[in-house]
C-alpha cells in the first residue's frame, strides 16, 4: 500500500543489465524441472518453507555453469548481496555461507530492479514500523535517519504513521511463518537500499556518465569498396606462436620472474633485466625479438644503438639519424617544428649535404614543397621511404651479419641454463 | 593468408549532400539496408573464424597467478593506473583527488599530489619517465613533472594541457612527453601539445561519453582507437582527425580497449560483461570472450606479452585471464573486494597491475 512516488528516469544502464542477468539465474534456481530443491527449514520453533542452503546453491552453479566452487561460491554471494536470495539466520549478515545455513529466494516484489529507486516515504514507514513494533529496535543509525526523514517529510508525517500501522495490524493477521518471512524480505531489501554506514554499498554505481546521444546522423563519408576477402585468421596464431615463449606470464622467464623471487642479482640495464657480468651482456630472448620484426628492433633502445653501430659500418648511418630525426618532429613541441625542419633540410635533403639521405625524386620534390610552410608530417612521406628502405636491406642484412650472430652468441652464452638450440631457451 | 575470392560489390556510397527534403529516418533507413546487404554478402563467403584456426594450436594449462605486491596507501576508489617504462614504476589516481607514483617492487610510495578535483580517472606517466599526465572531473588534463627532490611541492610545477567540456576519462602521451591525446565525456578526444597547451586534433565522431582510448602500436604510428557510451569503438588517423574504422557490435558502454601487440586488432571491454577481438584489416569482430555465469562488466582489459592471454577486470571483483585464440576462459582471479576498476600488463610482460573500488592496487 505504499506508493513509489519517484520516477524511473535516471537508470543506470549498466546496473539494469546485471540486474537483469542475476534475475535469469534466480529464476532458473527457481524452475520446477532443473532448478533446486528445496526444503522446509525450521527457524526455531517455526518452519519456514522453500528454503535451501548455501551448499545447494553452490552445488546447483557448479553443475549448470560448469564452474568450480570457488567461482560458485564467489557468485552465490554475489546473489546475497543483490538482494536475490537472504538468509534466514543471522538476517543482518547478507553473506554466503557454503555449509547448511538456510536461505530463501527474495520475493519479485522486494527485488531492488522492481523498486528503485528505493522511495524516502517506504522507507520512512519502514523505519517507523519497527520503531512502532518494538521501542528500541531502531539500531543507532536508523535512528539518525527516522529523526532526519521525519524532519524532512514532516508534512506527510501522519500519513507514514498511519501506513505503518496499518501494515502492523494487517501482519498481526499473519501465520507466524509468513510474518518471519515478510520481515526477513523486508529487511534484507533496506539493508540494501539504504546500507549502514560503512559498509559495503553494492548499489553505488560511481560516476553517472550523462550520454549525450546527439540527434545527428553520422553518416559513413567515405567511399566504401566492398572488395571483399574469405577472411582466414592465421596471422594471429603466427603471431601469438612466435612470441609464446617470450610471454614471461605465460612460460616464466629466466631466470626469474623479478616479482616472484625478489632477485636483486640482477639489475636493470636501460631497464633490461640483465646478469651483473662484467661484460655486456643483452638478454637473449630480446637478442631474438630484434629478429622478429623491424619494428621490434627500432622500438628497444639497445636494439636502435646496434643497428646504429652496424650501419655506421656499412656508412648508411644517416638514413637511421635521418628517420630518428623525423620521429623527433612528429613528437616534439609544436614551437620547435620549424627549427627541427630546417636543420633535416640543412643535414639531410641538400645536394651535396654531409648525411644526404636517398629518396626518390617524386617525394623528394613534394617534400622540398612541403618544407616552404613546414608542420608537423611535412617529413612523413621521405620517413616512411627510408624506413621501408631500411626494412627491406639494411635490416636483413643486419640479421645475417657477424655483429647480430655474434651478440646473440654472447647473449646465449650469458643466459644461464640455456641449451644449444635458440628456439628452445626460455627468455631472461 | 587472405584468400581473394571473387568480389561481389555492394553499391559504393559516396560522400552525401543531405538534401533538405531528407528525413533522418530515410537516411537511418538506407544505412540499415545497406548494413543487411552487406552481412548478407558475408555470410555467402567462407569465412573462417579465430577458435577454428586456432584448433590446432595447443591449449593452455593451468595458470597459476598470485597476488605479488599490494600497494596500499589510497583512501579512495582507485580509478587509473599505468606503468613507467622501467617497468617497476606506477602511477595511479583515485576518486578522492589523489595521485600516487609507487615503486611497485618495494611497495614505497614516491611521490603524492593532491588534485583540486576529485574522481581522477585518467592518469598516465611520460615515456622518460619524469612526468605523469591526469585529470577527471575538473575537465582538463595537467601533467606534472616529477622531481628528484622528494620535498618539492610537485602541484607548484603543474601544467596545465587539455581542457574538454566534460570529464576527462582517458590520458596517454604518443611517443614523447609532449604529445597527449585525451578523451572525454563531452563526446570527443583530442590531441595536444604539452609546452604550449595547443590543441593539435580533435576527434568528433562518438554520439556519446568517450572512455577509454589506446595508441596503435603500428609502424607508422598514426592511429588510436577509442571505445565509448554509444557502444561503438572508433579507429582514428592521428594527422587528419578522420574516424577511418568504426566497430558497433558491443550491446552497452565500452570501458576500455587496447591493441593487440601486433597492431593489427584490438580488444575492448564492455558494460555487457563481453570482451570482444575485432581485426583491423578485416573490418570486423572476431571474437567474442564471454560466459553465462560472468554478470557483471568489464572494466579493463589488456594483452599479455605474446597476444595469447586477454586479461579482464570486471565489475564483480574478478580477474577472467582469456585465451583469445581459443575463446575460453582460462582461469579467473580473486582477491579484490571492490570492483577492479583498471588492469595494465607491465611494459616487459612479466606481471600486471589492477586498481580497485577497495583501495588498493595489486602486481
Amino acid at each position: 500500500m505504499t506508493i513509489n512516488t519517484l520516477a524511473r528516469g535516471g537508470w543506470d544502464r549498466e546496473q539494469m543489465a546485471c540486474f537483469q542477468k542475476m534475475e535469469k539465474v534466480i529464476v532458473a534456481m527457481q524452475d520446477p524441472d532443473m532448478g533446486m530443491k528445496m526444503r522446509n527449514q525450521r527457524l526455531l520453533i517455526t518452519v519456514i518453507p522453500h528454503a535451501m542452503t548455501g551448499r545447494d546453491m553452490i552445488t546447483w552453479l557448479i553443475q549448470k555453469y560448469c564452474i568450480c566452487e570457488e567461482e560458485a561460491l564467489h557468485i552465490s554471494g554475489m546473489l546475497v548481496r543483490y538482494g536475490y536470495v537472504y538468509p534466514l539466520k543471522e538476517p543482518r549478515s547478507l553473506v554466503l555461507r557454503p555449509d547448511e545455513s538456510p536461505y530463501r529466494f527474495q520475493t519479485p516484489y522486494f527485488w531492488t530492479s522492481t523498486r528503485w529507486p528505493a522511495s524516502e516515504l517506504d522507507y520512512a514507514i519502514y523505519l517507523a514500523k519497527k520503531n512502532i513494533r518494538k521501542q528500541g529496535e531502531l539500531m543507532e543509525y536508523e535512528k539518525e535517519r527516522y529523526s532526519v526523514l521525519h524532519k524532512r517529510i514532516n508534512h506527510t508525517w501522519d500519513f507514514v504513521v498511519m501506513q505503518a500501522r496499518e501494515q502492523l495490524r494487517a501482519s498481526k493477521q499473519r501465520r507466524k511463518a509468513d510474518r518471519i518471512v515478510l520481515e526477513c524480505q523486508e529487511q534484507a531489501y533496506w539493508l540494501i537500499n539504504r546500507p549502514q554506514p560503512g559498509a559495503h554499498n553494492v548499489l553505488d554505481m560511481g560516476l553517472e556518465r550523462p550520454n549525450n546521444l546527439s540527434a545527428r546522423v553520422t553518416l559513413v563519408s567515405d567511399i566504401i569498396t566492398f572488395l571483399y576477402v574469405s577472411y582466414v585468421p592465421v596471422p594471429f596464431v603466427k603471431y601469438s606462436e612466435q612470441y609464446q615463449n617470450h610471454d614471461p606470464i605465460m612460460q616464466g622467464c629466466l631466470p626469474s620472474n623479478p616479482w616472484i623471487s625478489d632477485d636483486t642479482a640482477y639489475t636493470r640495464v636501460l631497464g633490461h633485466l640483465v646478469l651483473l657480468v662484467p661484460a655486456f651482456a643483452a638478454p637473449v630472448d630480446l637478442v631474438e625479438r630484434w629478429s622478429f620484426s623491424f619494428m621490434e628492433l627500432l622500438n628497444d633502445i639497445m636494439g636502435r644503438r646496434e643497428f646504429m653501430i652496424y650501419l655506421e659500418k656499412e656508412f648508411s648511418a644517416e638514413n637511421l639519424c635521418f628517420w630518428q630525426a623525423c620521429e623527433d618532429i612528429r613528437h616534439g613541441e609544436s614551437s620547435r617544428i620549424v627549427e627541427k625542419v630546417e636543420e633535416i633540410y640543412k643535414n639531410f635533403l641538400t645536394p651535396g649535404a654531409a648525411r644526404w639521405v636517398n629518396v626518390d625524386s617524386k617525394t623528394m620534390d613534394k617534400t622540398l614543397k612541403g618544407i616552404r610552410h613546414p608542420h608537423r608530417f611535412v617529413m612523413d612521406d621521405a620517413q616512411m621511404h627510408i624506413y621501408f628502405l631500411m626494412k627491406k636491406d639494411s635490416y636483413p642484412r643486419y640479421l645475417k651479419s657477424d655483429l647480430y650472430k655474434n651478440l646473440l652468441a654472447k647473449a646465449i652464452m650469458n643466459c644461464p641454463t640455456c641449451l644449444f638450440v635458440l628456439s628452445a631457451c626460455s627468455p631472461s | 593468408n587472405l584468400m581473394t575470392d571473387e568480389s561481389p560489390r555492394v553499391p559504393e556510397m559516396a560522400t552525401q549532400e543531405v538534401q533538405p527534403n531528407e528525413t533522418l529516418t530515410h537516411l537511418k533507413t538506407e544505412s540499415d539496408t545497406l548494413k543487411t546487404k552487406l552481412e548478407e554478402e558475408r555470410a555467402k563467403l567462407h569465412d573462417v573464424e579465430l577458435h577454428q584456426v586456432a584448433e590446432k594450436v595447443d591449449g593452455l594449462g593451468q595458470f597459476i597467478m598470485k597476488t605479488r605486491r599490494t600497494l596500499k596507501g589510497h583512501g579512495n576508489k582507485v580509478l587509473c593506473m599505468d606503468w613507467c617504462k622501467d617497468k617497476r614504476r606506477i602511477v595511479s589516481s583515485s576518486q578522492d583527488g589523489k595521485v600516487i607514483v609507487w615503486d611497485a617492487f618495494t611497495t614505497n610510495k614516491e611521490h603524492a599530489v593532491t588534485m583540486p578535483c576529485t574522481w581522477v580517472m585518467a592518469c598516465a606517466y611520460a615515456p622518460s619517465g619524469c612526468a605523469v599526465a591526469c585529470g577527471g572531473l575538473d575537465n582538463k588534463c595537467s601533467v606534472y613533472p616529477l622531481s628528484l627532490d622528494k620535498n618539492e611541492n610537485l602541484a607548484a610545477k603543474k601544467k596545465s594541457v587539455a581542457m574538454h567540456t566534460n570529464y576527462l576519462s582517458a590520458c596517454s602521451f604518443t611517443n614523447s612527453d609532449m604529445q597527449i591525446l585525451t578523451s572525454s565525456g563531452d563526446g570527443t578526444c583530442a590531441l595536444w601539445d604539452v609546452e604550449s597547451g595547443q590543441l593539435l586534433q580533435s576527434f568528433h565522431g562518438h554520439a556519446a561519453d568517450v572512455l577509454c582510448l589506446d595508441l596503435a602500436p603500428s609502424e607508422t604510428g598514426n592511429t588510436f582507437v577509442s571505445g565509448g557510451c554509444d557502444k561503438k569503438a572508433n579507429v582514428w588517423d592521428m594527422r587528419s582527425g578522420q574516424c577511418i574504422q568504426s566497430f558497433e557490435t558491443h550491446e552497452s558502454d565500452i570501458n576500455s580497449v587496447r591493441y593487440y601487440p601486433s597492431g593489427d586488432a584490438f580488444a575492448s571491454g564492455s558494460d555487457d560483461a563481453t570482451c570482444r577481438l575485432y581485426d583491423l584489416r578485416a573490418d570486423r569482430e572476431v571474437a567474442i570472450y564471454s560466459k553465462e555465469s560472468i554478470i557483471f562488466g568489464v572494466s579493463s582489459v589488456d594483452f599479455s606479452l605474446s597476444g595469447r592471454l586477454l586479461f579482464g577486470g570486471y565489475n564483480d571483483y574478478t580477474i577472467n585471464v582469456w585465451d583469445v585464440l581459443k575463446g575460453t576462459r582460462v582461469s579467473i582471479l580473486f582477491g579484490h573486494e571492490n570492483r577492479v576498476s583498471t588492469l595494465r600488463v607491465s611494459p616487459d610482460g612479466t606481471a600486471f597491475c589492477t586498481g580497485s573500488w577497495d583501495h588498493t592496487l595489486r602486481v
